[in-house]
């Protein structure tokens, strides 16, 4: 059982990141901050690809500023904010809540809003019984009704 | 009754506003991944670049920039073919109508990069070379070739992702040099 355990474990897929081994610091708290940041910064010519995951050229560059900067001493919020200032908010993978993402943001949320509120009224206008001026069937019709489905019972 | 014509109105006006966006989607002209450059209208970034070794140049930095006037900062590599398409047009671009060129060479080989220049005509002013790519960085480069107009106070004006081509340079970059030259 045991075994049998192992070996789909072994199977699990494992977090592989583009991370080459010169790049990565001597100091595991640091490296450790540093994978996670740059899970959170795009690589800027790939197609919505974080720099951690990425190989291409800048995104190797990327990560080796990361890691300087943290290095350096740098906050996260820090590190972050020198790549906007050059590449803008694109080079972040979510986009920052502020007055020009607010739609993006909040769309979704009103447009279901809207929705929602829409399906409420109409259901609550749709009459629950059949109108009342409906004509309900006389005792003849009632009659001849019953005398047809009679004669051919639903199959 | 002025409820009633609204609901008529509401599809129709939802329907104009989707037809705009699509037919702004559909604009063969517009490249959906051109990217804002977040540094137009900024000062250049700080950076000091050394010359290609082996070459007598003097190298490049931000205050070479703001010094002489309006600028071209061209980025470009001998191992990239658009720098080689668009290398004539600078070359004319500096020797016909005196435009001041200046080069950052993106992770090049000296030797390869010297090679290039002779091969092909300089017509850069200075030239620095950006081994490990921070330049770029600096300046929000994403790839080989970029090229960026700075006006007369060192200011970055206008970015070029790609290779130039000639009609751009015609109804791009040439109206816009004119104009900070005045």
């Amino acid at each position: 059982m045991a075994r049998v355990l192992f070996l789909l474990l072994l199977l699990l897929p494992l977090p592989s990141g583009a991370v080459e081994p010169d790049e990565i610091l001597d100091d595991p708290a640091l490296e450790a901050r540093a994978r996670e940041l740059s899970k959170e910064i795009r690589c800027v010519v790939c197609q919505n690809e974080s720099i951690d995951s990425s190989n291409a050229g800048i995104a190797r560059d990327l990560r080796i500023l990361v890691r300087d900067r943290l290095t350096a001493g740098d906050s996260d919020r820090e590190v972050k904010d020198f790549l906007v200032a050059r590449y803008g908010d694109y080079v972040l993978l979510k986009p920052p809540v502020k007055p020009k993402t607010w739609a993006l943001w909040f769309g979704p949320a009103i447009i279901l809003l809207i929705g929602g509120l829409a399906t409420a009224v109409f259901l609550m206008r749709r009459p629950r019984q059949p109108a009342a001026g409906t004509p309900s069937l006389s005792e003849a019709e009632q009659a001849r009704l019953e005398t047809l489905l009679k004669d051919d019972p639903p199959k | 009754m002025w409820t009633r014509r609204l609901l008529f109105i509401l599809p129709l006006a939802i329907f104009l506003i989707a037809g705009a966006f699509f037919l702004w989607g559909l604009d063969p002209e517009r490249d959906p991944s051109a990217i804002p450059s977040a540094l137009i209208d900024r000062p250049a970034p700080e950076f000091a670049l050394s010359p290609i070794e082996g070459t007598e140049g003097p190298g490049l930095s931000t205050a070479d920039l703001a010094s002489e006037g309006v600028t071209l900062v061209n980025f470009f590599a001998s191992w990239c073919l658009p720098c080689r398409a668009e290398h004539p047009l600078l070359v004319r671009l500096s020797q016909e109508d005196g435009v001041r060129i200046v080069g950052i060479n993106y992770k090049d080989k000296p030797e390869e990069a010297r090679k290039w220049l002779e091969e092909l005509g300089d017509p850069y002013a200075r030239i620095g070379a950006d081994q490990d790519g921070r330049a770029a960085i600096e300046w929000g480069v994403t790839g080989v070739p970029e090229t960026f107009i700075v006006d007369a106070q060192g200011r970055i004006r206008y970015r070029h992702i790609g290779p130039i081509h000639p009609n751009q340079l015609e109804n791009e970059i040439q109206p816009r040099l004119q104009a900070l030259r005045q």
